[in-house]
């Protein structure tokens, strides 16, 4: 049955870290209180949906009206019952909580594609996915299409991997058809695990049918009959709502023996991955669903040829997979006209750092980063200037502000010294050192490091200790030689791609700060006042009233000072917490 | 068959053949820390790096296949430039204490380290630290010297099937240990010791017992019937350790026993001539105790000889050494005795697999033919 009033409760984690369940179930127990006429509670339904982006203003609540949308942000339970009232029942909206132009201009700019049925359908009903014509291309695709045909719409849309590396996915599947095996495999890899990325967790937790769909898609045109997704195990609830996706698909046939009444037979099943950030690679991914350490294995076979347990292996990243139903359905020429010559679609992104609106996007490939940051994302936040857009995740670069009109597509990122990646993106401004955040990055890949390879194991660690040299104020001349000659040798002659781009991040902050760099070895100065030994408290005397703030909060005794009278730091004493920095109401107090 | 040009010289080799099977058919020295020849591909020291015509990177010859017309170049100074950081850099996390490391000499990172003349390291920063404290019985395990070649691991699992090793942690902190850290309880094999090329893995019975000037005496196992070459480490007249030559018939494998197993041959306990048994005349005046059937004269723990405390026959019972002569004699004498007073199938014969098949073929044929039994078999079964 219809019901014209629908509310919207987003339930992505990002939602669900911010209460939306409580409100969920608020929304829930309102409708069918007592109090309100039955015949008005049949006409209204409070549903989850996933992840709609905009983390930043979560918990996003729509509330559809006879088609007329109104969306309200940072909904707490307790206001749950102001809306009710005033909105839904009375039918005026509660002004001061609807969202404003920003929510607007975040969306406005974006082409929803694979997050088109996030924040709008159901996640855990099957019904709600089939009725946005959900498994409509499945069903196509096993009873009226063959293997070849749907490798060829795919390789006409060209869509490529969107997992980072972009190699052509109907290619890929023409390959995995080609090899003649009695077993063959298809593999989702869901394992992000950038930091800072959250792309295919969304598109798992908002639309798992989807990713489902394009992988019984997948087996019919590769003709496998097994399929596994990879989920990393910290995406409890990813795991969750693909599970109960793919019990509702072995209950209307859709997946096991005969799928559509078509004969073909497909069986799918999770796999959880224990945390290591190498298993996003393909080979260690496999090795870890055969039981083994996750490991990259030298790339003597492509997958396609011998992948997991030595059979014929197709493995697509989760917003791949989720490409496909659309792709099937629409076809393959509106999909190309959506990207750029060499890459059809549109590619999903996680906004996040210093700008104003943080979170979830979609954007056809060939935007600009400049319409990315500022328009999108609104502009820096709080007035600062830009500095450097850093893509790609840890195997990414930065990208500073002259190359800002970039396409967002994988050859001309590869240009400007970064990658495309998975789509992590993260805004730095004024106040962020490059020195420190290429640090940053290169910690997190060296930990993660497997260990298998020399450059990579020993090499990253050796960088690492370079960069903390030189945001202590130990630096000295020759250290950027030598981190550009590491840097360079380990992109060479590492083993996996987690070590090739692993110095990604230092060679291009290298390449386009290098200034920063320099004024950290020659004058032991941070210019963003980031690395903690290179930067000094003062106190403006002009300036300081002599409220004594400062000296109340400094742990290290530090500050001295007669009341109403200029203090004074002693940075001898000073540990450089920040702390007085923070207290002082006058902005007396400087960090240089 | 795959044609490639290696160098500028031709060579043909069999289809799936990896670049460096080519490289090594036409004797061309190509540095390698973490590849076997029997153990699967691995890749992981990045020494092997060859250059391909047409290819912008470097690529692992030992996880590359050679493909019909590859031009390949095995060295060139880029090449050299990056082995030597390579080796700079696992040096750079190696304990320097060569002098005193039981491999010096037969360790292939310090003959690499030679070779490029690794005198300053541009590289420093933090080592790994192991506290030393696996009390296995045969196996020193210095995790600090570990390069992580992965060769034990993959000998472990792919020759012995044992598995009892693998990769643990991740980033510069990656070793090598068994489950849970625990102290090293395998077969103890010994072939994670044979394939380490540093020295985080000797033999335990070998510390100190001499690097090098040792005489080596190739023979066959004394064990069981297979038969292993083996060679054996002579210092003034003492077997001071034992391994197996890679082109043997055994491929180089040995087990626990023909690695570890070899402290009889010093013991003092050891046999070298017969020994007959004597026991007073009247047998009936000495009451014997606890023996219907008597239990085995030879004690546990190798010691191979007669022990007073499990000396179970009767306690006035000795032996007497005497000359090869002296014993067929008595052993003809005896058999014959016995086969007149009990008939023939008193007696029975039992074989070993260390014979030969013609040994134990005429062993068995002197049970049946003059001796008259059916009551033969040996531990490898007739």
């Amino acid at each position: 049955m219809d019901k014209d009033i629908l509310i919207k409760v987003c339930t992505g984690t990002g939602g669900v870290a911010s209460g939306s369940k409580e409100v969920l179930e608020t929304f829930k127990g309102t409708i069918s209180s007592a109090g309100i006429a039955a015949s008005f509670s049949e006409r209204c339904s409070a549903q989850r949906v996933g992840c709609r982006g905009f983390c930043a203003q979560d918990v996003l609540v729509d509330v559809i009206i006879n088609g007329e949308k109104t969306t309200y942000k940072h909904v707490k339970p307790d206001m749950v019952g102001k809306i009710f009232t005033e909105h839904i029942l009375n039918g005026t909206p509660v002004a001061e909580w609807i969202v404003d132009k920003d929510y607007h201009t975040f969306h406005q700019k974006q082409t929803k594609v694979v997050l088109s049925h996030c924040g709008e359908i159901d996640p855990e009903d099957i019904h709600a996915y089939r009725a946005v014509d959900g498994y409509k291309a499945a069903k196509m695709a096993l009873t009226s299409m063959s293997s070849q045909e749907i490798v060829n719409i795919v390789k006409n849309s060209n869509l490529r991997g969107r997992g980072g590396a972009g190699f052509p996915t109907g290619l890929k599947w023409e390959l995995g058809l080609r090899i003649a095996s009695d077993i063959k495999y298809v593999i989702c890899n869901g394992d992000e695990g950038d930091p800072g990325a959250f792309m295919d967790r969304s598109v798992m937790e908002g639309d798992p049918h989807a990713v489902i769909e394009g992988m019984i898609i997948c087996a019919k045109a590769t003709e496998s009959h097994h399929g596994y997704i990879y989920v990393r195990a910290e995406y409890p609830l990813a795991v969750k709502r693909l599970q109960m996706a793919i019990e509702q698909c072995y209950e209307a046939g859709f997946l096991g023996k005969n799928t559509f009444g078509s004969g073909f037979d497909f069986d799918l099943k999770i796999f959880q991955g224990a945390g290591a950030f190498v298993c996003g690679e393909a080979t260690a991914l496999m090795r870890s669903i055969e039981g083994k350490r996750g490991m990259p294995t030298p790339k003597l076979w492509r997958s396609a040829e011998k992948g997991l347990w030595d059979r014929p292996t197709v493995l697509n990243n989760v917003e791949t997979f989720a490409n496909i139903p659309r792709i099937i359905l629409r076809g393959a020429d509106w999909f190309m006209r959506l990207g750029t010559e060499r890459s059809g679609g549109t590619k999903v992104i996680s906004l996040s750092g210093k700008v104003k609106n943080t979170g979830l996007i979609e954007v056809p490939l060939g935007v600009t980063l400049r319409e990315i940051v500022y328009e999108i994302g609104g502009g820096i936040e709080g007035g600062k200037s830009f500095k450097a857009l850093q893509t790609g995740g840890p195997s990414g670069g930065c990208i500073p502000e002259e190359l800002l009109d970039t396409e967002v597509d994988y050859e001309s990122l590869a240009l400007a010294g970064s990658i495309m990646g998975s789509g992590g993106m993260v805004v730095l401004d004024e106040t962020s050192c490059m020195v420190n955040t290429a640090k940053f990055f290169l910690e997190f890949t060296q930990s993660e490091s497997c260990g298998k390879c020399t450059p990579c194991r020993i090499g990253t660690k050796r960088m690492l200790e370079i960069l903390e040299r030189i945001t202590t104020g130990r630096g000295k001349e020759g250290d950027l030689e030598l981190l550009e000659e590491l840097g360079h040798y380990i992109r060479a002659t590492s083993l996996c791609g987690l070590g090739m781009t692993a110095p990604n991040p230092v060679l291009s902050t290298l390449r386009y700060f290098r200034d920063e760099y320099e004024q950290h070895i020659r004058n032991k100065k941070c210019p963003a006042a980031v690395c903690r030994d290179l930067i000094t408290y003062s106190i403006l005397e002009a300036v300081c009233t002599g409220c004594g703030a400062c000296k109340r909060v400094c742990p290290a005794d530090a500050i001295r000072g007669v009341r109403k009278k200029p203090h004074r730091i002693n940075t001898e004493l000073c540990v450089k917490c920040g702390t007085c920095f923070d207290a002082c109401k006058f902005k007396a107090i400087t960090k240089v | 068959m795959v044609t490639l040009k290696i160098d500028g010289q031709k060579v043909t080799v069999r289809k799936l053949s990896t670049i460096l099977d080519a490289v090594r058919k036409l004797d061309i020295p190509i540095p390698t820390l973490c590849h076997h020849p029997e153990l699967s591909p691995f890749g992981g020291c990045r020494l092997c790096l060859v250059e391909i015509n047409g290819s912008p990177k470097p690529v692992a010859s030992c996880t590359t296949f050679a493909r019909n017309g590859m031009d390949v170049t095995t060295t060139s100074p880029r090449l050299e430039k990056l082995r030597k950081t390579t080796l700079e850099l696992i040096l750079s996390d190696h304990p320097k204490d060569c002098m005193v490391c039981e491999r010096a000499g037969d360790c292939k990172l310090q003959e690499l380290a030679y070779f490029y003349g690794i005198r300053e390291n541009r590289f420093g920063g933090e080592q790994r630290v192991y506290e030393k404290k696996d009390n296995n019985p045969f196996i020193a395990r210095d995790m600090e010297k570990c390069i992580l070649c992965g060769q034990c691991v993959r000998i472990c699992d792919e020759i012995q099937g044992v598995g009892a090793i693998d990769f643990a942690y991740r980033g510069l902190r990656t070793k090598i240990c068994p489950p849970f850290e625990n102290d090293l309880n395998c077969e103890f094999c010994g072939q994670c010791v044979a394939v380490c090329p540093t020295g985080a893995l000797t033999g335990k019975m070998w510390d100190q017992k001499g690097r090098q000037n040792f005489k080596e005496v190739d023979t066959v196992c004394p064990y069981c019937g297979c038969g292993c070459n083996i060679t054996l480490h002579i210092w003034r007249n003492e077997v001071r350790r034992v391994s197996s030559k890679e082109e043997t018939l055994n491929e180089g494998w040995l087990c626990a026993k023909g690695r570890f197993g070899y402290g009889f041959i010093h013991s003092p306990d050891r046999l070298k001539k017969p020994l007959i048994r004597t026991a007073p005349k009247d047998i009936s005046a000495f009451p014997i105790h606890q023996t219907n059937p008597p239990l085995p004269p030879f004690t546990k723990g190798g010691r191979g000889g007669i022990h007073p405390s499990s000396f179970s026959l009767h306690p006035l019972s000795s032996f007497k050494e005497v000359s090869w002569d002296e014993a067929f004699d008595y052993i003809a004498n005896r058999l014959k005795q016995i086969k007149e007073n009990y008939g023939p199938d008193a007696i029975g014969g039992l074989s070993s697999a260390r014979c030969t098949s013609e040994e134990n073929y005429l062993f068995q044929k002197f049970f049946r033919a003059v001796i008259g039994t059916n009551n033969i078999d040996h531990c490898a079964r007739y």
